[in-house]
């Protein structure tokens, strides 16, 4: 058996991007995340590792996109307001096919907002983590132990796509302590990456990493090509849990924090003769469509409970494309919606 | 019949994409036989960042990455942590280097970064058909300064060497130009220098190429090439800014 330690969220999945073969962590000091700097800080010199606290958000990410070019896996992590500083640079790392790890440990927004947990980035990550048409793969953790496991899945399937891949968390996971194994170090090698800008030692032709092309019809086949894996990824990389959800006429949709308290919700519910279930995307990009379709076979009606005013609520009402009633509940700011409040609106939603 | 003169074999045979006139290309060819002669071009990686400089990607037979708007210093700073025994380099325009990549500049030759930046400054942005630069002289008549650059509304330019020279992290910093051929083996010599000093662990070394622009100067080549001697020169004055190395031997 492996063995299990206690860690905040923040620690373990620093100590997992380590495992992983993560020795190049370049960050700028943000509230909730800090943490991971601080850990990488002190562990990367013990692994012959880089932890560089870089002079901004943009500085780090291009650090990143430098790195990842070399083909080695890097990481940065930061939260909201240093995401939006980092969208240049995930343009370019996407433009560009390089896979990387960023961790996004949301806090309220908009604007400097506030250093609480918050979901309110879900519509930044999933749809416009830069400019131009492109995509990136985003994992969101609802406990310790998932922090870990989906670093190691975040660098595997980014290197197997060639896409930038971001861990979705917020302040709660961060701060939040609960036991944890950890995988053999070294057990997910890095990926052979023969496209790397590392020097060609007069052995190959010279490699390009690059995101310009001045020609539309090349720029059309390059995004084109993208679309294509991006297609793929659709299609085998969904990633969802699904809880009583077989005969469940209420379904609630809850990633994150708030799927850990959308749980409680639809346990108290069943407890009380309600029929409800719980889907809880792990992967919000692909968005797992095919879980949320499965339910609407018996579902009557949906509902979607965030840390923000509704933002995936979009995408559940894209995918039912308006076959079932989808309702919302959230709080922001900062603010936790308690099991007590979800239950009420799915009480609400059985009477109905 | 013996060859005087050819093409460095760091130079693939891609057509340049600079104007007729402008200093770039020389620029470029004495990185290329910088590179040449050090004999590293399978252990190098270049950076182009935004700008008239941006096509080098496909120019130097070495490894390439493009670099978005001022941040060559970063991605150079990414890679070399990536690959520290990789020679890195940048080749970056004012606009890039000294305005929107001013803290990415600052930044990596503060933590002496060991990598090279050829920064190529010739007081406009070419790219985008000439508008002020932050090395744009005070009165020089751009896109954006029609009236010609008023320091009350617009402020000064940015003397880089100068600026750097301040910082301790910085190993090597000189200013040359390529207006004749003195000068020209003057930056040839530097421009070397800044790659032995990466090759043999030194540290940050940039070069700053006095440059023209005759198209967005609207001048010919040969009357740029005075400007910058009569104009360009007294504001950035020629030389070294600091040699630590040779500083430390003096001592």
């Amino acid at each position: 058996m492996q063995e299990r330690v206690l860690m905040k969220g923040n620690e373990a999945l620093a100590e997992a991007a380590i495992r992983a073969g993560c020795r190049h962590y370049f960050g700028y000091p943000i509230t909730p995340q800090t943490e991971i700097a601080a850990y990488m800080a002190k562990r990367m010199p013990k692994v012959g590792g880089t932890f560089l606290q870089a002079e901004s958000e943009v500085a780090a990410i291009n650090m990143v996109l430098g790195a990842a070019s070399a083909g080695v896996r890097a990481m940065t992590s930061s939260s909201s307001p240093g995401i939006s500083l980092k969208c240049e640079g995930i343009s370019y790392i996407a433009g560009s096919d390089l896979p990387c790890l960023i961790v996004d440990v949301m806090r309220g927004g908009p604007g400097l907002g506030g250093i609480q947990p918050s979901q309110a980035d879900y519509w930044q990550v999933t749809r416009a983590l830069g400019h131009g048409d492109a995509q990136v793969l985003v994992y969101a953790p609802s406990t310790v132990q998932e922090m870990v496991d989906m670093v190691v899945k975040a660098y595997e399937k980014a290197e197997q796509y060639r896409v930038p891949a971001v861990l979705l968390a917020d302040g709660m996971l961060g701060q939040m302590m609960e036991p944890v194994s950890f995988p053999e170090e070294g057990a997910h090698a890095p990926a052979e990456k023969p496209w790397a800008a590392n020097g060609h030692q007069n052995a190959r032709k010279h490699n390009i990493i690059n995101s310009l092309f001045l020609k539309p019809d090349e720029l059309e086949n390059r995004v084109r090509e993208r679309f294509q894996r991006y297609a793929l990824i659709q299609k085998n990389e969904q990633l969802a849990e699904e809880t009583m959800v077989e005969d469940a006429e209420i379904a609630v949709v809850a990633y994150g924090a708030s799927a850990r308290i959308a749980m409680n919700a639809v346990k108290a519910a069943r407890a009380e003769g309600i029929k409800a279930g719980l889907i809880r995307p792990v992967s919000l990009w692909p968005f797992p469509t095919d879980a949320i379709r499965r339910a609407a076979g018996q579902a009557k009606q949906f509902l979607c409970v965030e840390m923000s005013m509704g933002q995936m609520v979009d995408d559940v009402r894209l995918t039912l494309e308006g076959s079932r009633p989808v309702a919302f509940y959230g709080r922001t700011g900062g603010i936790i919606p308690t099991p007590a409040e979800v239950l009420d609106q799915i009480k609400e939603l059985a009477k109905s | 019949m013996a060859i005087v003169y050819k093409k460095p074999s760091t130079l693939t045979d891609a057509a340049l994409s600079y104007c007729p006139g402008c200093t770039h290309g020389i620029i470029q060819k004495l990185v290329a036989e910088s590179i040449e002669e050090l004999g590293v071009v399978g252990n190098t990686v270049g950076v182009a960042p935004v700008g008239c400089s941006v096509m080098a990607y496909d120019f130097y037979t070495c490894d390439m990455v493009q670099a978005p708007h001022g941040r060559a210093p970063a991605v150079a700073t990414g890679l070399k942590r990536a690959l520290p025994d990789r020679v890195i380099f940048t080749y970056q325009g004012d606009g890039d280097l000294a305005a929107i990549g001013t803290a990415e500049t600052v930044h990596a030759a503060t933590r002496g970064e060991n990598i090279t930046i050829i920064f190529v400054n010739n007081a406009i942005y070419g790219m985008t058909g000439g508008q002020m630069a932050p090395t744009t002289l005070p009165g020089q008549v751009t896109q954006t300064t029609p009236y010609g650059r008023d320091p009350e509304v617009a402020g000064y330019p940015v003397r880089v060497c100068e600026m750097l020279s301040a910082l301790d992290g910085a190993e090597y910093l000189e200013r040359v130009t390529v207006n004749n051929i003195p000068n020209l083996r003057k930056a040839k010599k530097a421009i070397k220098k800044a790659f032995q000093n990466q090759i043999d662990g030194k540290g940050f070394s940039l070069v700053e190429v006095i440059s023209t622009c005759p198209t967005n100067w609207g001048m010919t080549p040969v009357e740029a090439l005075g400007w910058l001697e009569e104009k360009m020169l007294p504001y950035y004055p020629l030389g070294v800014y600091k040699d630590r190395s040779a500083q430390k031997e003096g001592e």
